[in-house]
């Protein structure tokens, strides 16, 4: 964790921008660009950091006077999100990816190349200031990692030599978009807006990504529908969000269209936190279109005038991208007054990005940085669809759910149903990584085995995979015959493949406890101390400490878990608990047998550092 | 009275002697629970060393240090049944407070730079005879150092939760477990 709020003026000194009244008239002019409104405090955040590297608390007392609001409330937002900081991050930040996927990709190396080519450790800035190095969650590039942000600029496929070169380019002073020397990303990417090298690396179309989309198709048709119908017709088609919990879409729509009040919201939620998942950055990419179009339908058949695009900090490199569609729109009269000459119809979209925190991607989280606030999830009820977005009635649907939704409108509801299974109808999305052959984007229908998947995606001698990302389930051979669908295996579309080579609980478990420990925002006790005592239990259990009870205990401490109030925590023991479940062998390697107890403790690690502080030898009697 | 008298110990280690004040707080039932049981090492007794293996150790406070670690070690040699008694003992309780902070902020703390040192050892002394107990990195729950099979929890636990936990042990029988004894607010 970084030491977000240094004590000392010195402290601030280190990076090449130390304070200067200077800003004062800087963050004047973003706070006005944001009307003096403090629900808009991510985005007045956001440019302050992206302007300056940090927020020091002279910017921070200076935004609490403006916008009347107290210190501690910028605080707490500015201290919950990775990508803050109120000291100097380095000219260049660097970000590089630790998921575990990057680990199998050969992060260790570039992380050390990073460290002696900078001239610092990870967490630190360089003694010029210059480059600071840090580490973060899955950036959305689980097909191409190791990957990094370097001020927002994704960098993909890094490698020991790459790095050296982008120091030493950014060292003599060249520009960040002149180190992409490798060339640019197919598709969109290579667009004038975006310019990256991302990949999108569409592997498999089905009816979503099909080629031959016309955006307006859908809103054509809905203005000559009643709203209730057009929920009708989702209700028919039978989808269930995409985000992973699967609730059916239809069913929200009509509860929020009943909701008392006239004004509503639509959020899109295009946070994609979830380790191994990247199938909306794709949609975000090459399909935006169809996106806000979804979002415009959900408006027209609950009645709502306003949307929310809220989509991770990561993604920032997509926000000229994303405007000039959303103006696009405007022109072609799909977003607006009276869209598509339907009186009344009106629907605009505004973008929030975060600020990088997974827990963000839960709704009501979701809802609460969009205000401005920390990402800490609400109490349930009321639930968003009666009391969301500034306490109004708010729609949250995934990217692809509102994409899906273009696609039933444009071809019909039992078109949709004929597709996938009876209970989880249509096609998804997978995000597909880790030890294959084609990692990338494949839409299939539902009802596909891991079997099917593992065959088409060019993967042999696998281990293991998880589906879900690390609050899914890790499953083995015996169960590679099981279906991705709503009612055996329900996934977001995350499938991490892991072959032979690695160590199931080294490498995985323990890297998905330190995702949930990292990313956990610390309300429920619960989700806040009980996955560190199962690292704690783990690493025990690595050290060829542990013993049976060890493992029992794990067990038994999860179903605590289930105590918490969102998602995040219910799901955070899913690591441990399902590798138990379907790789006890492994455990029971490592685990002492014959011995029913193993403290752990060693005393003369306990007594080293007081020891030294006295002066003192430790003596063992 | 054929039966042979279940033989007890005690220890405080890194506590403030309130759990024993509840052991004491049985009134008059300290009369009948004489009868069942003898006191081996206690501070109760003042009893130093162990004369016999025990059937129940009671264990209040957590360790903090080397010596707390090698009397708990005893205690658990000793000791059929090792229980821990009250927050210290079960979670390291007040004395825990210390670990956030690194051991070294804390021994300056404590004899250089607190109000009451400051000035009062220009030399800037910092114990470390080789009599004293070393401290440990941080205050550690006793179950992270032995097995430790029965937690009584309170801070301290109610006189009630220990004498009907000691019966149970003694008799045989089921624990009364009402309400009212394991209710902490
Ligand atoms: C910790 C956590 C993270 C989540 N992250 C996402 C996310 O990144 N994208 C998403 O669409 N849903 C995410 N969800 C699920 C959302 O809460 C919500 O169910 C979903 O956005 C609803 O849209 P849908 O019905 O279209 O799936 C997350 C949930 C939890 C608990
Ligand atoms: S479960 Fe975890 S992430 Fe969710 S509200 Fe509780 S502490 Fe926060
Ligand atoms: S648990 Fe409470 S009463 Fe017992 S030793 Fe600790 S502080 Fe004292």
């Amino acid at each position: 964790m970084k030491d977000l709020f240094p004590d000392t003026a010195d402290e601030l000194e280190i990076g090449e921008i130390a304070y200067q009244d200077t800003m004062i008239d800087t963050v004047n002019a973003i706070i006005k660009k944001y009307d003096h409104n403090p629900t808009r405090l991510m985005d007045i955040l956001i440019d302050t950091q992206s302007e300056f590297g940090y927020i020091p608390p002279p910017i921070v007392a200076q935004i609490s006077r403006t916008l009347n609001i107290s210190i501690v409330d910028i605080e707490q937002t500015l201290s919950f999100y990775h990508f803050f900081s109120a000291k100097p991050t380095g000219k260049y930040t660097i970000y590089l990816n630790n998921s575990v996927i990057a680990n199998m990709m050969g992060r260790e190396e570039v992380a050390r190349t990073l460290e002696r080519e900078a001239g610092c450790k990870f967490g630190d800035v360089s003694a010029d200031g210059l480059i600071g190095l840090f580490s973060t969650s899955c950036i959305g590039m689980s097909d191409q990692e190791p990957a990094a942000l370097i001020n927002g600029k994704v960098f993909t496929r890094l490698t020991p030599f790459r790095v050296k070169e982008i120091i030493r380019d950014l060292k003599a002073g060249k520009r960040l978009d002149e180190a992409v020397v490798e060339g640019l990303g197919d598709g969109a990417n290579a667009q004038p807006e975006i310019r990256s090298m991302v990949q999108n690396n569409i592997r498999k179309k089905g009816p979503i990504l099909a080629d031959g989309y016309k955006a307006g198709e859908a809103l054509k048709k809905i203005v000559k529908m009643k709203p209730e119908d057009v929920i009708a017709e989702v209700k028919l088609s039978n989808i269930r969000g995409r985000g992973g919990a699967g609730f059916p879409t239809g069913m929200k729509w009509e509860i929020c269209r009943n909701a008392p009040g006239e004004e509503k919201y639509i959020f899109c939620n295009a946070d994609e936190g979830e380790p191994g998942t990247f199938k909306d950055r794709v949609i975000l990419t090459e399909y935006p279109k169809m996106l806000m179009e979804g979002m415009a339908v959900a408006g027209y058949a609950v009645g709502a005038k306003k949307g929310i695009l809220y989509v991770r900090y990561e993604y920032t490199y997509l926000q000229q991208h994303l405007e000039s569609i959303i103006e696009g729109g405007r022109k072609k009269n799909y977003l607006g007054k009276n869209i598509c000459g339907k009186e009344g119809f009106d629907f605009d979209i505004r973008i929030q990005f975060g600020a990088g925190a997974y827990v963000c991607g839960e709704e009501s989280a979701l809802i609460e940085s969009a205000e401005g606030k920390r990402g800490e999830p609400r109490d349930r009820p009321p639930f968003p669809v009666e009391s969301g977005y500034l306490e109004k009635p708010t729609i949250v649907n995934n990217v692809e759910t509102l994409c899906s939704i273009v696609k039933i409108i444009n071809h019909g509801a039992p078109w949709y149903r004929s597709m996938g299974t009876k209970e989880s109808s249509g096609t998804k999305l997978l995000s597909i990584s880790g030890d294959c052959k084609y990692p990338g984007v494949y839409e299939i229908e539902w009802g596909f085995s891991v079997n099917d998947v593992l065959e088409m995606v060019g993967a042999s001698d696998v281990q293991a995979v998880q589906v879900g990302g690390p609050s899914g389930t890790l499953i083995g051979p015996n169960e590679f015959n099981r279906t991705l669908s709503y009612t055996d295996l329900s996934t977001g579309g995350s499938l991490i493949i892991f072959d032979k080579r690695r160590d199931l609980l080294k490498d995985v478990v323990m890297n998905f406890l330190n995702f949930f420990i990292d990313e956990s925002c610390g309300s429920c006790s619960t989700c806040r101390n009980i996955p560190v005592f199962l690292r704690q239990k783990l690493e025990k259990i690595l050290n060829a400490r542990g013993v049976q009870k060890d493992i029992e205990e794990m067990l038994e401490w999860s179903k605590i878990l289930k105590a918490s109030r969102c998602g995040l925590g219910l799901t955070a023991a899913n690591p441990v608990v399902t590798s138990i479940k379907n790789f006890r062998s492994l455990y029971d390697k490592k685990i002492q047998h014959g011995k029913d107890y193993d403290s752990n403790f060693d005393m003369l690690i306990a007594v080293k550092e007081s020891c030294d502080a006295v002066g003192r030898v430790p003596q063992m009697s | 009275m054929e039966r042979k008298k279940t033989i007890v110990a005690t220890a405080s280690l890194a506590g403030c002697f309130g759990c024993h004040m509840s052991l004491l707080d049985i009134d008059e039932r300290i009369l009948s629970l004489i009868d069942l049981v003898d006191f081996n090492k206690s501070p109760i007794n003042d009893i130093k060393n162990f004369t016999e293996y025990c059937d129940i150790g009671i264990i209040e406070g957590s360790c903090c240090n080397s010596e707390n670690v090698h009397a708990l070690k005893e205690f658990r040699k000793n000791c059929r049944i090792l229980i821990s008694l009250g927050e210290c003992a079960i979670m390291g309780g007040v004395p825990a407070m210390r670990n956030g902070i690194p051991i070294r902020e804390c021994i300056e703390e404590a004899y250089m730079n607190s109000p009451s040192v400051k000035g009062h050892n220009p030399e800037m002394i910092l114990p470390n005879d080789p009599e004293l107990p070393m401290l440990l990195d941080r205050v550690y729950p006793c179950h992270e150092i032995v097995k430790i099979d029965y937690f009584l929890p309170g801070c301290p636990p109610r006189a009630d939760l220990i004498y009907s936990a000691l019966e149970a042990l003694i008799t045989g029988n089921e624990m009364k477990l009402p309400y009212e004894i394991v209710k902490y607010d």
